[in-house]
């Protein structure tokens, strides 16, 4: 049972209002409860999307949408989330969760703030950035550098467009291989990290990506001053229950489901250094 | 008025305790020998009980042989442990329909009542950690509580210890202190053959008073005593569990992982016998229709290479890396994770590891190699 006397084994009916594509082979979808609204979450948690009799499959929370709805941001890579991407509009879906702690907004609260995301990394980090623009003026500087394979693989245009317009936040963005007249970075998102001109005593880094960029990325921050104890980052792991029964998500003595998925970087058994662990 | 004080219960009206559960609704399982090795499974009577079998482990070895007396419980633990009854090996969490809207769940049958004779103070405290694991943080597990609740436990304090035994190392036995609703204790010599009977619980209290038995003497609870004693002083063996935290922790990059993983066989068989170890599978089985399907909890083994599946390929490749999880989340992790050691000392691990690997022989290996300057 959970704290609400329901069972976090069942999934509740969900449906799928809005499915549109974002790149060649990623896709997002609004949905909500049959009944009622979907539950509150925090930025950074994440849902047990089941596809009745295929399978259940862990993924961010992107945001809210329309009328009590949020946004999931999904990368077709495997047997669920394939079958995810084909399906209609109406669709009912289970639904676990929500799941694992968040970001730390309230941390993050006075702070300048650095955004370092890879690839589909944006998609958890998005609900933050939305957060932070809504109660911009708690926060100091906010930077984000978003790093992607191609110019193709961009998630969220219209959202990078107006951040950068509205919401005094100042965004880069590289791409690994640029398309003729790409106007923008070229490179890893590490490169990039130098040329923020971050003041290491007032400024915390949240960091989603793949395991080596994050790693990398820590570096970087690193050697522009920044302390452990001052970065966050998402972990990933294989998922099966999310609340702490499977095993399956352990690294080192914490459970990515139920302890992270988000970690202080000091926290972090092993600090991402120990491969294999 | 029937006392409910400490009885002597002659050895061969253990009966009588059958009778007394089973008329209160209780299928009573427990240890019974079956292909050569003593298993547990449901009893009809005492005379199911391995009667004058005992048990000779060591590093990847087993036999059960006859001992030419009647002991009722003299050999330690199989390779069963009592998990296979509250945390199965295979169980069904819900089943679900397609129906108008998506599909509709509905849960599983109420488990059975069932009472377990025979639990070893190890396990004992095995079934405390699991219950930890399973209803000790914000999200309770259902059904392993649902079938929890309705255990009635009979333990027996540990008369002999076995080769691969180090209880005493891991502070759980071989005396049941807490967690069972009767106590045993089996006293046999050339004279004698009685059980001393204890309770534990308001539910024991109620059982023992109903036992047509007399009170138990000082003399008796001192030759039990005596013999507890005698069965710590002969510990097959020891695993030092100072700054076990620190140690395994800070060794993560010991060479000791990779010779151990040049004898491991990956096989997973430590993660099945271990009482404590509680990874599992979740799957869906679906009809060939699609109009049903059973979602399935079985066990899984931290040393197979599909437990760390991920888009970008497995976490956790290598043997030696699958080998350091296990001990490392055994013995530190679960510290963290939970309040206590997730290894009790049964042994069973040492025993029905095909090449015989020893964590306590590891654990003094990693622990030498640190000290080493
Ligand atoms: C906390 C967290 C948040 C995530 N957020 C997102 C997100 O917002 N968008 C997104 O596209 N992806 C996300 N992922 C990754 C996503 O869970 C996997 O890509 C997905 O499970 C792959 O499933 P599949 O069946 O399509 O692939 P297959 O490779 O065929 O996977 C087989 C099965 O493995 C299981 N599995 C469990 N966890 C994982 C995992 N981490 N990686 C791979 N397989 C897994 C699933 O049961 C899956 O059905 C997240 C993962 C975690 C742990
Ligand atoms: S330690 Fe022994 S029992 Fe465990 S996986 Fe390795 S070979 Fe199998
Ligand atoms: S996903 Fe099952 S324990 Fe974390």
């Amino acid at each position: 049972m959970n704290a609400d006397g329901s069972d976090p084994w069942v999934p509740q009916p969900w449906r799928v209002r809005d499915l549109r594509r974002d790149t060649s082979d990623v896709f997002s979808m609004q949905m909500a409860p049959l009944e009622g609204v979907a539950p509150p979450f925090k930025p950074g948690q994440f849902n047990m999307l089941y596809q009745f009799g295929q399978g259940e499959v862990a993924i961010s929370i992107s945001g809210h949408a329309p009328d009590g709805g949020i946004l999931h941001t999904v990368r077709a890579v495997g047997a669920v989330t394939r079958v995810l991407e084909q399906i209609a509009p109406g669709t009912v879906l289970g639904v676990r969760g929500p799941f694992g702690n968040g970001w730390p907004v309230e941390e993050l609260r006075g702070h300048d703030v650095v955004i370092v995301a890879g690839g589909l990394g944006l998609a958890p980090l998005r609900p933050l950035i939305e957060w932070l623009a809504l109660h911009r003026a708690d926060y100091g500087r906010v930077d984000i550098i978003y790093g992607a394979r191609k110019p193709a693989d961009l998630l969220y245009p219209t959202d990078i467009a107006r951040w950068q317009r509205d919401c005094n936040i100042r965004m880069r963005v590289t791409v690994d291989n640029a398309s003729p007249g790409w106007p923008g970075e070229i490179g890893a998102v590490t490169h990039l990290v130098p040329s923020i001109d971050l003041d290491p005593a007032k400024t915390l880094a949240v960091v989603c990506g793949p395991e080596v960029m994050m790693r990398f990325t820590v570096l970087a921050l690193q050697q522009e001053g920044m302390e452990q104890s001052a970065i966050y980052l998402s972990m990933e792991r294989h998922m099966q229950c999310a609340v702490g029964y499977c095993g399956h998500c352990f690294y080192g003595p914490h459970f990515i489901c139920r302890d992270g998925p988000v970690f202080r970087f000091d926290r972090l058994h092993g600090g991402l250094i120990v491969p294999e662990l | 008025m029937a006392s409910n004080g400490p009885k002597l219960l002659p050895a061969a009206q253990l009966d009588a305790l059958f009778d007394a559960l089973q008329r209160r609704g209780y299928a009573v399982v427990g240890p019974r020998l079956r292909d050569g090795a003593i298993v547990y499974d449901e009893l009809k009577s005492m005379a199911d009980l391995p009667i004058g079998w005992h048990d000779r482990q060591g590093p990847g070895r087993y036999r059960v042989e006859a001992g030419g007396d009647r002991a009722l419980f003299g050999y330690t633990v199989g390779p069963q442990s009592w998990k296979k009854y509250l945390f199965p090996p295979h169980e069904t969490l819900w089943r679900g329909q397609r129906g108008e809207n998506g599909f509709a769940i509905e849960p599983p049958p109420p488990p059975p009542r069932r009472a377990f004779i025979g639990v070893r103070a190890c396990e004992l405290q095995a079934i405390a950690v699991q219950d930890r694991v399973f209803t000790g943080g914000a999200a309770v597990d259902s059904r392993y509580a649902a079938r929890r609740k309705e255990i009635f436990t009979v333990a027996v304090n540990c008369g002999v210890a076995g080769a691969t035994c180090f209880c005493v190392s891991m502070n759980s036995g071989p005396r049941a202190s807490r967690g069972f609703d009767l106590a045993l204790t089996e006293l046999l010599d050339a004279q004698r053959h009685d059980l001393l009977v204890e309770a534990g619980s308001d539910a024991g209290a109620e059982v023992l008073a109903e036992l047509d038995a007399p009170s138990a003497a000082q003399a008796d609870h001192s030759q039990a005593d005596a013999l507890v004693a005698a069965t710590a002083a002969s510990m097959g063996r020891q695993l030092d569990t100072t700054e076990i935290r620190a140690l395994l922790y800070g060794n993560a990059e010991s060479p000791r992982w990779k010779a151990v993983a040049e004898r491991c066989v990956s096989c997973g068989n430590c993660t099945s016998v271990c009482p404590t170890c509680f990874c599992s599978d979740v799957q869906d089985v679906t009809s060939l229709d699609g109009s049903t399907t059973e979602r399935e909890r079985t066990w899984a083994s931290c040393f197979t290479q599909s437990f760390t599946h991920m888009a970008g390929g497995s976490a956790r490749v290598s043997t030696s890396s699958r080998y350091r999880h296990w001990l490392t989340h055994k013995l530190a992790g679960w510290i963290d994770q939970f309040g206590t050691s997730g290894c009790v000392g049964c042994g069973r691990c040492i025993t029905w590891c095909p090449p015989g690997i020893d964590l306590t022989e590891e654990i003094a290996a990693l622990r030498a190699d640190a000290e080493k300057p």
